[in-house]
């Protein structure tokens, strides 16, 4: 006797698709963000009640807000090179360079705007330059931009002596007040931060250079084979960082209108650990850049957070640790790996 | 005979010493199903990855309709209108399919920014086109969420969206299931019906014996036969063929060795 061919259960209920709503799509699409977000309200939130006084009263707020967009300059073009699949560990002194310059021109009797030019293309050139080494020697990024890093800062410490530079005559001045007063009550420099989180994230999610650091990241043959032109691709992540850090400098330069020697040197794990506390993995081809924003936005709270809540400076170094090793086993909770 | 599509003449790629590739003279016409088969390290991926300009022949001319190709790459490759299904299907896995679909070719406008809304929505037809039968992946589902065949598609769709003249396709039936492989098949005669061309290239003789009309077999890195359907006869002879290549005094001869 022959068994009939014939489908054991027809009526079996057949897998169907969800239903695909927008807010659906919102929810997958910024998932890694949303996290961060929530770390970040649960966070403010231990910071209130520990220390109501301070933080229901905006001071705390406005102080933050003046470091921040030099955070978030360079936060959100490290999301950049972290999801084509490297690491920038020279941005802290390509900072400092790019603040150099700019100093150094206006020092000379140029136009602020002008020195703001000078030290942007400096960042830019300088990023060239470590991509450029990166890629075409294929040297490990780790490595190569941490020995960037100290040969650019040693090259600015012997130049300048360890000596500053003032540049207070910028007080004042109409580009003094442009990105260094205040504006509706906030900080100036964060409505400058924010034009540029914006136009990194329209860079990052809905352009055709987003798009390719995105795939050079997730599968650079698969890339290279769809013709893609992958070093091109990696060079440029470096070059936009290089622009993130002179923007960095100008804005960090212009809240003391002092240049320092070491101008950069503490941004550069704080804004690693943003990164990765705003939910871009390490391993590359994803990335988010309001995650890094939030990210910022929680590693520049936790220090004034921790000492407006009555405890000790010694205490800030543990709850930073403390917060990105939370921050990371939530990510890694909250997303699905595919590589 | 229809005109003569691309042509590579005396190609050859070699490693240091090693050649995997030596002199091959080898051409598809507009509209022609050219099967290409041969032992493992006979030379075929090395071929295809020469015509997708994902690595640059040793030396040897390149001709595309007639005109010899000077800086051959990767995009070059896809810009003369050819169009890889590589074995490994060259997909992003974390990325989304429409992602996938458009990558190095995404529909942008102003200033570069993508038409997400005319991706997305080419997006879909091209997965109906092929034949995406779950319905539960839209074409933001993320590449790694699918199955083989399902990634199949995906690499497939990619190929036909940009209306390439030639497709070539690296094994593209191994590890997919029946239903699957007929997919393929008909995906072939879909393409061969519009007026254009396949380089299907396959371990597995009657697949490629059913889907091709005109044959080449690659040995050790040079071609060994050239020839139609018609000269061929059936795969048993095809078979018969390349077992007379790999063992030139026949299989009994390894027994009666040992």
């Amino acid at each position: 006797m022959s068994a009939s061919l014939e489908p054991v259960d027809a009526r079996s209920q057949k897998v169907t698709r969800p239903p695909d709503g927008g807010l659906r799509r919102f929810l997958d699409a910024n998932r890694a963000a949303l996290g961060t977000f929530a770390v970040f309200i649960v966070m403010m939130a231990i910071f209130a009640i520990a220390s109501p006084i301070v933080f229901l009263h905006w001071p705390i707020y406005n102080s933050v807000l003046v470091t921040l967009p030099v955070a978030l300059c360079l936060v959100v073009p490290l999301v950049f090179v972290v999801t084509v699949g490297e690491i920038d560990l020279s941005f802290p002194a390509t900072m400092g360079f790019s603040a150099w310059i700019f100093a150094l021109l206006v020092q000379a009797g140029f136009s602020p705007f002008l020195a703001i030019l000078g030290a942007l293309a400096t960042g830019m050139l300088l990023g060239y330059c470590v991509g450029a080494l990166v890629v075409t020697a294929s040297l490990s990024s780790l490595i190569a931009t941490l020995g960037m890093n100290y040969m650019l800062r040693g090259f600015i410490m012997i130049v300048t002596q360890g000596k500053s530079i003032a540049l207070l005559d910028l007080q004042d001045t109409f580009a003094g007040n442009l990105f260094s007063g205040d504006f509706l009550g906030f900080p100036v420099q964060m409505f400058w931060a924010l034009g540029f989180v914006a136009f990194a994230g329209l860079l990052f999610n809905r352009h055709r250079f987003g798009a390719r650091v995105h795939a050079v990241g997730d599968h650079p043959d698969s890339a290279a084979q769809m013709g893609i032109n992958v070093n091109r691709i990696r060079i440029a992540t470096f070059v936009f960082m290089g622009l993130g850090a002179a923007l960095a400098g100008v804005f960090s330069t212009m809240i003391n209108f002092t240049w320092w020697p070491t101008t950069g040197d503490g941004y550069l794990l704080p804004a690693i650990a943003s990164v990765f506390v705003g939910g871009t993995p390490t391993w590359g081809g994803i990335g988010t850049i309001t995650g890094g924003a939030i990210g910022a936005l929680i590693v520049s709270f936790i220090q004034s957070g921790i000492v407006a809540a009555g405890l000790s400076g010694f205490y800030v170094q543990f709850f930073n640790g403390l917060i990105i090793i939370l921050a990371l086993l939530g990510h890694r909770w909250n997303q699905k790996r595919y590589r | 005979m229809g005109e003569r599509l691309i042509e590579l003449r005396n190609i050859a790629k070699s490693y240091g010493r090693v050649f995997a590739v030596g002199g091959v003279n080898f051409h598809v016409d507009r509209g022609e199903v050219v099967g290409l088969i041969g032992d493992n390290g006979a030379g075929k991926s090395t071929l295809i990855k020469i015509l997708a300009g994902a690595i640059r022949p040793t030396s040897g001319e390149i001709l595309v309709r007639g005109k010899v190709e000077a800086n051959w790459n990767a995009a070059r490759s896809r810009d003369a209108g050819i169009e890889t299904v590589f074995q490994d299907r060259a997909l992003a896995v974390q990325q989304t399919i429409v992602r996938n679909i458009f990558m190095g070719r995404e529909i942008a406008g102003w200033l570069g920014l993508l038409d997400q809304a005319r991706e997305r929505h080419e997006a879909e037809r091209l997965m109906r086109e092929i034949g995406f039968t779950s319905e539960i992946f839209t074409p933001d589902s993320i590449v790694g969420q699918l199955s083989g065949g399902e990634r199949q598609g995906v690499a497939l769709a990619r190929a036909i969206y940009n209306k390439a003249d030639l497709i070539v396709m690296d094994e593209p039936t191994t590890a997919l299931s029946l239903t699957e492989t007929e997919k393929v098949f008909r995906f072939v005669r879909t393409v061969r019906a519009g007026g254009r061309s396949v380089l299907f290239i396959g371990h597995n003789i009657h697949h490629v014996h059913d889907i091709a009309e005109r044959f080449v077999v690659m040995d050790r890195g040079t071609v060994a036969l050239q020839a139609t359907k018609a000269e061929v006869g059936s795969a048993e002879r095809l078979i018969g063929f390349m077992e007379k290549l790999a063992h030139p005094k026949g299989i009994d001869s390894l027994e009666s060795a040992q």
